[in-house]
């Protein structure tokens, strides 16, 4: 396991929530579930994983997607267009 | 002139319906949505949308192909509002036109839906009480209201 460095964009509820749009950081996480459930618990974000939806690279992804080194990850909370 | 647009200023529907013309189609339906004065029992003031326009627009026309796809239309657009609107502004806009009625108003209320699930754009209401709050978001209480 190795870490990846990765830039994180937060959209809405989430980027109020972590205070900041956009961070970069380095995550053990393989996943796009792994790095959410660990931003989930580092910004109290209690929206259910089901509920959000998550991009990587501009490409709507399912949280069980792979990450690599240099991924962009963005972050929607529950969305409500309409 | 592509299928779906984010917007920074106001919808004008009739320029759009006159775009979607064309002497093979019987029938248009359009579906418009706007600010309301209320939700979930609060008095709403207004209300910013937050859009991520490179996925809300390449979702959208994946909306769209798949409409055209399930139901005899041909044309289809659709338009959605980014930023601050107040009430009664029209925040989207979808139009359909098929040779025949009935497909169109599937169709049309097929993107609609999915365009209200699928795009990533989130609104923010501003209350009459002075709280605001993201639509759709289970907040914490220093943040607003809750909202199932």
């Amino acid at each position: 396991m190795t870490d990846k460095t990765l830039t994180v964009r937060y959209f809405a509820l989430f980027r109020d929530l972590a205070g900041t749009a956009e961070t970069a950081l380095t995550s053990p996480a393989e996943t796009t579930g792994e790095l959410f459930d660990a931003l989930a618990t580092q910004w109290s974000f209690a929206e259910p994983r089901t509920h959000c939806k998550v991009a990587v690279n501009d490409e709507l992804v399912d949280w069980q997607h792979p990450l690599s080194s240099g991924d962009i990850v963005l972050l929607f909370p529950p969305v409500a267009g309409g | 002139m592509s299928a779906v647009c984010i917007a920074a200023t106001p919808i004008d529907g009739q320029a759009l319906t006159q775009a979607l013309r064309d002497p093979y189609c019987g029938g248009f339906v359009s579906f418009e949505g706007w600010v309301r004065n209320h939700n979930e029992g609060e008095r709403v003031l207004r209300l910013e949308y937050e859009v991520y326009t490179p996925i809300a627009v390449s979702e959208g026309e994946k909306i769209i192909a798949e409409a055209k796809q399930r139901f005899a239309i041909d044309g289809a657009r659709c338009v959605h509002r980014e930023g601050m609107l107040a009430l009664g502004d029209m925040a989207v806009w979808v139009g359909v036109t098929a040779a025949h009625r009935g497909p169109a108003f599937d169709a049309c209320q097929y993107i609609i839906d999915n365009v209200k699930t699928r795009l990533p754009i989130w609104k923010k209401e501003s209350y009459e009480n002075g709280d605001s709050g993201w639509v759709n978001c289970e907040q914490p209480a220093a943040h607003g209201h809750a909202h199932g």
